[in-house]
């Protein structure tokens, strides 16, 4: 593995290993001083060219608590601006020293064509519409420490499955755990017909569900996804009432998942829409695990990547 | 002065020619083709074309040349060169020139740039609308008195389907050919790749084959109507063939164009992000070759064109979603083509009339023929020969193909354009 570009790349093992390694990462962050110098004298760019604020602080955390050093860039005020290409840039800041790249940018295998031209490692944090696979990571994290196991789940997903990055890897990371995984939401918003055959990482692990109570009846996991209304360029939802009122989750639906099912989100949440209000009291809601998961398994992935050197 | 190609197939598709034998050019010009020719003279250029197959030049209605605007990907020179190597010895240049070729002006500009730096004999194509924007019709009278040899938006197909009537209709006052690039804007909107497995695994907008399908659909009953031919450009899918079928049927005046990468190569090209095989409409499946060989084999697709379209790296070393689409054809089309020969999908002859005669018909010129009296040009071809691509093989400015490194049967040996002998392994 020599970058973490997505999670269709990866194998059951390396999945798992990530997984053990950031178990044990995680009482770290307990200790009185959460701060090791596995990687003192790393230096890790932080190349976010969208708005973020859980997974930038996220890895920019994890690189802390193993004493790397960070260097953030933002698109808004530096050489892009001035019309510089996005390989150019890079190629002038990892002349400065960087030993591993994390890129989160709006169009889809940026990652990718990055790696194929750098020789440090590179890390995908989101792009486009593609894969967010250390978000899967993090998710497939929380659900083991909440449930004890991955597979044989029954994992839900909810809305805009078609412009979810998030939703992409998850539904990749579950099945490959040995889970089956249903999605539902707007028809327009599921995977195409013709689309659907690379999400079936094995017979009967992924469905695709035009009644919301066929993916949540018995279901394990509830994940609900943002409506990622900036990726959709023209409107996808006839109205944010309606989308609430039939896709959103409320607590009507707390009878047909199983009684302890998770319910999660990657965030941000649109209170009222995709989750009703009254489902913040859900008892078995682990939206700020999955943000604490978040740093452990980001930790994991830097140390994998810089630590052999 | 007298040149005299010995022993090899003469294919000529203008007259049925299929025979092993000899053809003597004299001062430029085709003086005879005979199972043997044998002159006494001295002062004859003898080339032996042993295995070879000798045919005249291409005719490609479907090139971009980049000159005026984007000559740092390719210009008249450069891009007919491409041609002259790929045995294309007639190129129709697409307008989507920067300006736009929506004018006499820009039409006038092109013949002057090729008069003085072509290798090839170049046919300029103009806007069906200006600036191609879908609204207006272009002044047809105007640009066909300047030397345009058909219309087309190019790219752009014209959505608003009263327009494309009026085009049609417009069309027919000047005899000039409309050429319609096939794609619903809606249904291909923000799309970079064929819509399937590959699409969501890279998480890349679709294409689906329904914009391509429901635009020929529009065309054929367009064209229906008007009682005027259409012609359908660089088609890539299968849903488009019972239609095709159907208007063939009904004797619906069309003709349909395809490309060899779709009938080449799949949409598994652009995985890894690969930019240099992006193109519009997008690479397709293993089916859509099959219906694409098939409609070449029962007649529904008679063109077979390059859609040669330069780009520079600075227009796909970038992310994928803003690299250019579009890629190199013109010296690939025949080895590429003579595939389905191989295949058993065509005859030489026929695979030829595609590629000469068709096109020729189409854009109302005489073909290029092994006619006593008709201009030398004459292509030789090893269909055996394998080479390797390599940049330094291409003659284009760009070097925009998905083909680098891989290695390809059959090469234009020698083409010999009026008074003049190439050599194209030198």
């Amino acid at each position: 593995m020599r970058h973490l570009l997505d999670i269709q790349s990866l194998s059951q093992e390396e999945i798992s290993e990530i997984l053990r390694l950031a178990e044990n990462l995680k009482e770290i962050l307990i200790r009185p001083i959460p701060k090791v110098p596995t990687l003192r004298g790393k230096l890790v760019l932080l190349l976010f060219y969208e708005p973020s604020t859980r997974t930038k602080f996220s890895f920019e955390r994890a690189c802390k608590v193993l004493s790397a050093d960070t260097m953030s860039f933002s698109a808004k005020g530096s050489s892009l601006e001035k019309g510089e290409t996005i390989l150019d840039t890079v190629k002038n800041l990892y002349a400065l020293g960087v030993n591993l790249l994390v890129i989160r940018h709006n169009l889809s295998g940026t990652p990718h064509f990055l790696a194929k031209h750098l020789k440090i490692p590179v890390v995908n944090a989101g792009d486009g519409i593609h894969e967010h696979p250390t978000q899967a990571l993090l998710d497939l994290l929380t659900v083991k420490e909440k449930l004890g196991t991955l597979s044989g789940l029954k994992v839900a997903i909810v809305g805009d499955i078609k412009h979810s990055r998030v939703a992409h890897s998850d539904i990749l990371a579950f099945q490959k755990m040995g889970s089956s995984v249903y999605v539902t939401g707007p028809a327009h918003l599921l995977p195409e017909p013709k689309e659907r055959e690379f999400f079936e990482v094995k017979s009967g692990g992924f469905k695709v569900c035009y009644k919301m109570e066929d993916a949540l009846k018995d279901a394990d996991v509830v994940m609900a996804l943002r409506i990622q209304r900036e990726r959709h360029g023209e409107p996808f939802i006839p109205a944010l009432k309606e989308y609430a009122e039939i896709f959103g989750l409320t607590p009507k639906y707390l009878e047909l998942i199983k009684e302890k099912a998770l319910l999660m989100h990657p965030g941000p949440i649109n209170w009222g829409v995709e989750l009703s209000y009254e489902m913040e009291k859900y008892p078995f809601q682990v939206i700020l695990d999955q943000v604490e998961n978040g740093v452990a398994v980001r930790m994991a992935v830097l140390l994998r990547f810089l630590s052999g050197d | 002065m007298k040149i005299l190609l010995k022993k090899g197939r003469i294919l000529d598709p203008s007259s049925g020619l299929d025979f092993v034998g000899d053809l003597l050019i004299e001062d430029g010009n085709i003086r005879g083709v005979e199972r043997d020719i044998e002159l006494s003279e001295k002062n004859i250029t003898m080339l032996d074309c042993q295995g070879k197959l000798i045919f005249p030049g291409l005719v490609d209605m479907h090139v971009h040349l980049r000159e005026p605007g984007e000559e740092w990907k390719e210009d008249i020179e450069s891009g007919t060169r491409a041609a002259l190597y790929g045995g294309v010895l007639r190129v129709a240049c697409m307008p989507n020139t920067k300006p736009v070729n929506d004018s006499p002006e820009v039409t006038s500009y092109i013949l002057k740039r090729a008069k003085e730096k072509a290798w090839v004999t170049v046919y300029p194509i103009s806007a069906i609308t200006k600036g191609q924007e879908g609204k207006e019709l272009s002044e047809f009278g105007r640009l066909k008195k300047a030397g345009a040899i058909a219309v087309s938006d190019d790219g752009k197909w014209v959505a608003n389907s009263a327009l494309m009537k009026r085009a049609l209709l417009y069309a027919k006052n000047f005899d000039l050919p409309v050429i319609s690039h096939c794609e619903d804007p809606f249904l291909s909107f923000k799309g970079q790749i064929n819509e399937g497995k590959i699409s969501a695994k890279l998480g890349l907008k679709g294409i689906p084959s329904s914009a391509e399908t429901i635009a020929v659909i529009r065309d054929l009953l367009l064209a229906k109507e008007t009682e005027t031919s259409v012609h359908l450009a660089h088609l890539s899918v299968k849903e488009n063939i019972p239609f095709l079928k159907w208007a063939k049927e009904e004797g619906i005046p069309f003709t349909a164009e395809t490309c060899p990468h779709y009938f080449t190569l799949t949409e598994k090209e652009v995985e890894g992000y690969n930019t240099l095989a992006k193109v519009n409409p997008p690479l397709r499946t293993e089916e859509d070759i099959y219906a694409i060989k098939n409609a070449l084999k029962e007649g529904y697709i008679e063109v077979i064109a390059s859609d040669h379209a330069p780009h520079s790296p600075l227009e796909k070393e970038v992310e994928f979603e803003l690299a250019s689409f579009g890629m190199l054809g013109l010296q690939f089309l025949l080895p590429l083509s003579f595939n389905l020969v191989r295949e058993g999908v065509l005859s030489e002859l026929k695979l030829l009339e595609y590629m000469i005669t068709n096109p020729s018909k189409i854009l109302r010129v005489t073909p290029p023929s092994f006619k006593e009296g008709a201009l030398a040009e004459v292509i030789v071809f090893d269909p055996e020969e394998e080479w390797k691509v390599t940049e330094e093989i291409i003659q284009s400015k760009s070097k925009n193909t998905p083909l680098l490194g891989k290695t390809l049967k059959g090469k234009v040996k020698m083409i010999i354009l009026q008074k003049t002998i190439y050599r194209a392994d030198t």
